[in-house]
């Protein structure tokens, strides 16, 4: 039986790392960027679980499971501060949130 | 052509898609459930990779809770399609470029990385027992972060709910 090898993975991680970059700069709703930090996470964890299988540790997939709970207090946060965002600007458009802009 | 490559192809392909999605897409929802078929097909490429315990959680966690959030947020804040009001023309002809660029590029040398050497059959973590051999690890070695992240949630259920109150 023949496998995949380990570097197509790797390869379809960075593909996907890399439309999540393009997608993070492209987007101007504040909700898909979020959703695109997401998309590289997933990535990154792809990542992680090949190089686990690869060097057959156990220490990567460890690092997947903080990486997913990371993320989901991070998407808790995240969200809170969005709806509160759009509470003052009546806007999710990243035009509108520039008060940090010189 | 064998099973667990048709496999990777058809999951691989549909991740992409659904990646490719995210960006097409104009209204946040669409994104959204661009975003699970990515989620859904990173962990049938987990359940291949032999890691069954990480496939449940990326749909448990991901593809259920976090991007039930999002969903929820887009409906309560009633997003509807994103303005692209004229962007700089630096992002459209320097940086759409230079984005597929690295793409290309981090294709490239992960191809060719010194790790690619062919697949890996049976092994530590791809037995029936992985589940099993993760949770040793889990709760013997790294039992200080695993706690510390219960911390880390209660900290952010603190956070949202401060943010996300009414302000008076």
């Amino acid at each position: 039986m023949s496998v995949v090898p380990i570097s197509y993975y790797l390869v379809l991680s960075g593909v996907l790392f890399g439309l999540g970059v393009i997608a993070f700069v492209y987007k101007r709703n504040i909700i898909t960027i979020f959703m695109s930090i997401e998309l590289m996470l997933n990535a990154v964890n792809l990542a992680f679980v090949t190089f686990a299988r690869a060097h057959d540790q156990l220490d990567g997939l460890v690092f997947v499971f903080f990486v997913i709970v990371v993320a989901a207090a991070e998407a808790a946060v995240g969200l809170a501060i969005v709806i509160m965002l759009s509470q003052n600007r009546q806007s999710l458009s990243i035009e509108r949130i520039n008060h940090l802009k010189l | 052509m064998s099973v667990p490559f048709l496999l990777f192809f058809v999951c691989g392909v549909l991740a992409v898609t659904g990646a490719i999605l995210l960006i097409w897409a104009k209204e946040p929802i669409h994104s959204a459930l661009s975003l699970i078929l990515v989620m859904v097909s990173l962990a049938v490429l987990y359940l291949l990779l032999g890691a069954p315990f990480i496939a449940a959680i990326q749909i448990i966690v991901y593809a259920g809770a976090i991007m039930v959030l999002f969903v929820f947020v887009i409906m309560l804040l009633n997003a509807g399609a994103e303005e692209h009001t004229d962007f700089s023309r630096l992002a459209k002809y320097v940086g759409l470029p230079l984005g597929v660029i690295l793409i290309f590029w981090a294709a490239y040398w992960l191809l060719r990385s010194p790790a690619g050497g062919g697949g890996v059959t049976g092994g530590l973590i791809a037995g029936p027992d992985s589940t099993q051999k993760l949770s040793k690890q889990l709760f013997q070695q790294f039992l200080f972060p695993f706690e510390a992240t219960s911390i880390l949630i209660l900290i952010a259920i603190l956070g949202a709910l401060v943010l996300a109150r009414k302000q008076e």
